[in-house]
């Protein structure tokens, strides 16, 4: 039995190499898709406590876009693409192929757009992770909302909520080299999925 | 300058006039106010959850509305309310994304705004205003100098209730 609130150095190494390879696989499918180069940092890998999540994308109060997805499968989990809706503008504006600044509000094929772009990211990520774990992933379709950092992720950490006082997040951030597009992408097993994706790598 | 106090998720303050008390980016959670008008004195409490027996492990009672709701009244009446002059409002308890198979968990803000109500019921206070649901997020605030709650939104302005 893996104590998921209690993990070893080794077994918070493994879930950061995952993280890694999956954000590193949806950062390449990103700059595919925009034709820009794209940074990223090492993932973090942490228990942090639930209410000190939105600290991580700035605060509570900051205006995001964030996509979710459902993940389904052996580790069922959340995962949630959030950036600052300046970014979102940018990316919308180089999908659709207009000059940059020209969107200023999301309409409806904007967010379709956005919500597509959530779909690849995710696909990607999942499946590196296959590729590691063996362990297949399946997303839901994705839903999106442009609101308050804190409201959007009380979806995700409700959940923990109900299990203990921290959430274990996979976290990475992105950055296109113009600055134009940042980004943090979450993956937050839900409580359970942890074990099974760390026995799945072997480091139990 | 009055004195801004932050409330932080799943967390509770308590204070007397000139203090505003207020909290940030709410989406299914509840900001649930007390208030007594004579004394000026007050608390808020931002839940998470509706009940705290059906979590598993916990050592936040403010998270829960079943446990954070006495505990916030306690504090208020410690601090010189009285009990029979309190009065509660409420704003939260939205659903932030829209699936058509939502599940339970989805739908933890009308569940949140269920609660609350119940509890403050069983307590006999009195509810004197309401701005739960929708799909968006709110920033809520109550000015200990006159009960006034304000509830800030980003698409649909500011309010009062």
């Amino acid at each position: 039995m893996i104590d998921e609130y209690n993990l070893s150095p080794m077994q918070l190494d493994a879930l950061k190499e995952i993280g890694n390879i999956g954000a590193g696989n949806s950062a390449t499918a990103l700059s595919q898709i925009i034709n820009k180069k794209i940074d990223m940092n090492v993932p973090k890998v942490a228990f942090v406590p639930i209410e000190d999540v939105p600290d991580l994308v700035g605060g509570p109060d900051v205006i995001v876009v964030g996509i979710f997805l459902r993940v389904y499968g052996k580790a069922p989990s959340n995962i949630l693409f959030l950036m600052p809706e300046k970014s979102a503008f940018y990316l919308v504006d180089t999908l659709m192929g207009r000059p940059q600044g020209t969107t200023k509000t999301l309409d409806f094929m904007d967010q379709s757009a956005l919500m597509e772009i959530g779909n690849i990211l995710s696909g990607a990520y999942l499946n590196a992770f296959f590729n590691f774990t063996h362990i297949s992933m399946l997303p839901s379709i994705p839903a999106l909302a442009m609101d308050m950092a804190g409201a959007i992720l009380n979806v995700v950490l409700v959940q923990l909520g109900q299990m203990g006082d921290q959430a274990m997040v996979i976290e990475t951030e992105f950055l296109t080299e113009d600055e134009g597009l940042s980004g943090h992408f979450f993956l937050v097993p839900d409580p359970g999925s942890l074990g099974t994706l760390i026995k799945a790598v072997g480091v139990e | 300058m009055a004195n801004l106090i932050k409330v932080g998720m799943a967390d509770y303050k308590v204070g007397r006039s000139p203090s505003t008390l207020i909290s940030y980016g709410l989406g299914s959670c509840i900001g649930v106010s007390l208030y007594d008008p004579q004394t000026k004195i007050g608390g808020l409490l931002h839940i998470m959850l509706p009940d705290s027996t059906q979590a598993r492990a916990s050592d936040n009672p403010a998270k829960f509305a079943d446990t954070g709701i006495p505990l916030m009244l306690n504090d208020v009446l410690a601090l010189g309310a009285s009990k029979s002059r309190l009065v509660a409002k409420l704003a939260g308890g939205a659903q932030m994304f829209a699936f058509a198979n939502a599940t339970d968990i989805m739908r933890v803000g009308s569940r949140n705004a269920e609660a609350v109500k119940q509890i403050l019921k069983r307590n006999g206070i009195k509810i004197l205003a309401e701005d739960t649901g929708g799909n968006y997020g709110r920033t809520v605030q109550i000015d200990l100098n006159n009960g006034v709650y304000k509830v800030k939104t980003i698409d649909r302005g500011e309010k009062e209730i």
